[in-house]
């Protein structure tokens, strides 16, 4: 192959591309699900379709950056002060869901089923991180919870140690306030098959067994 | 380098999307830190604190990071997630091994209390005994190790009923009543080594060791005297008692 014709590769290579778009590719590869490799993929799909996508996308993002905030009541993820379902008046005040962060509470209103208020807590206590009560929103959930007397607090926390040791924590704290608590039920997933469970979900689902 | 021992699981960092960080208290290689790949994937259950471990650590070169294959044998957690005590001393345990035995110098008889301790999570005067007497065996490890074996007030070493907070030896009970605010009760399931033990002694020995604890933390300049997993332990045991 003639020298003069080869492909600029290596360490000396100049850079195929400018400092804008391996900006980009930096910044995308950092987003969950990507790497350096899909990085390039995706920022190479908005530089083709500059106008129909990338655009719009900086132009909401920009909006997005500008708008985020923690709802004030709750701590979700929304635009306003008061997020959409705070906000809304259809919802049951009576029935309060409590999650670790807003990717929780997204997962429960896809279900559909819940219609009260919740409160994201922002992580859950951990011995390994030294997280403490005050590090989360549990102070403002006490807070809430005194004042709003909800009929029951859905603890809606992971099923791991720290989960369920933030759990524990919160029904204690509620117990002095007078309000009854409640945790998600563990078991065998939808379509799960024994053979492929863990020991820990087994054994989990033999002592929350019901009958039929 | 490489080596197998039976580890217990203290903690797991997620290190990117889908691997980790895991700390484990080993047998025979003491508190361990090591990467796990895989361990950290949002897909699967994870690794929990307290899980019983058949581990393969792999590096290089000894003093490396080097990774682990870690193969899960048994999750006393999971039958004790409905029990805040148990969750409690869990994590309590957890985070009192993380913060105060340091890396890779063998700990056996911190390893095997955690293991009596495990082992005793379903039973509550049992566990209560066990969780005391395995934090007075972390103080002896760390260089504080309490003399429940005479009186330093030169009594008679048959009734032992306090512990001074300066120099960690026993009292007798007669003896010592007339210091009572300043010294520290000590439970006798405690100093007897007894299986088993009330909320109320509970709540004495975490006092007792607590303070040892925070005096080991202040010279280490470790910050705050206690980590917050033993603090919410300690906040427990008061009101249960």
């Amino acid at each position: 192959m003639d020298s003069s014709r080869r492909p600029n590769s290596g360490p000396n290579a100049a850079s195929p591309m400018g400092p804008e778009l391996a900006r980009l590719i930096e910044l995308l590869a950092r987003l969950p699900g990507l790497g350096p490799r899909s990085a390039r993929r995706a920022a190479l799909h908005l530089a083709k379709r500059r106008e129909a996508l990338l655009a719009p996308l900086a132009e909401a993002m920009a909006l997005a950056a500008e708008k985020i905030r923690p709802c004030s009541i709750c701590g979700h993820i929304d635009t306003a002060e008061i997020c959409s379902i705070c906000a809304d008046p259809q919802r049951d005040d009576g029935a309060l869901c409590v999650v670790e962060d807003s990717a929780d509470l997204w997962a429960i209103e896809r279900m559909g089923a819940f219609q009260g208020r919740y409160h994201v807590l922002g992580g859950c206590l951990s011995a390994l991180d030294g997280v403490g009560p005050e590090e989360l929103r549990i102070p403002q959930l006490l807070a809430r919870a005194a004042e709003a007397k909800p009929r029951e607090v859905v603890l809606a926390l992971n099923a791991t140690v720290d989960g369920r040791a933030t759990a524990h924590y919160l029904a204690e704290a509620f117990a002095d306030l007078g309000i009854r608590t409640s945790v998600l039920a563990q078991g065998v997933p939808m379509g799960g098959e024994l053979e492929h469970l863990d020991e820990g979900t087994i054994a989990a689902a033999f002592m929350a067994r019901r009958g039929l | 380098m490489e080596w197998r021992d039976a580890g217990i699981a203290l903690g797991l960092a997620r290190h990117g999307e889908g691997h980790a960080l895991l700390d484990v208290l080993t047998a025979g290689h003491g508190r361990w830190r090591g990467y796990l790949h895989g361990g950290g994937s949002r897909k699967r259950a994870s690794l929990q604190p307290g899980d019983l471990l058949d581990l393969v650590w792999r590096a290089r070169l000894e003093d490396q990071l080097g990774s682990f294959r870690a193969e899960s044998l048994a999750s006393p957690a999971a039958r004790a997630l409905d029990d805040g005590e148990a969750l409690a001393m869990l994590s309590a345990l957890c985070a009192l091994c993380l913060r105060h035995l340091p890396e890779r110098e063998p700990a056996p008889g911190i390893h095997a209390g955690a293991l009596e301790l495990l082992a005793a999570l379903p039973d509550p005067p049992r566990r209560r005994a066990a969780y005391a007497h395995w934090e007075l065996r972390l103080l002896a490890e760390i260089g504080f190790g309490l003399d429940f074996t005479r009186c330093a007030l030169g009594g008679p070493a048959t009734d032992l009923g306090w512990v001074s907070p300066r120099s960690g030896r026993a009292a007798d009970r007669a003896l010592g009543a007339p210091w009572a605010e300043k010294l520290l009760p000590l439970p006798v399931f405690l100093r007897d080594g007894l299986p088993e033990a009330s909320p109320a002694e509970l709540r004495d020995a975490l006092r007792l060791t607590g303070h040892f604890l925070g005096l080991w933390a202040g010279r280490q300049g470790a910050g705050d005297p206690l980590p917050p997993a033993r603090l919410r332990l300690a906040a427990r045991a008061e009101r249960a008692a």
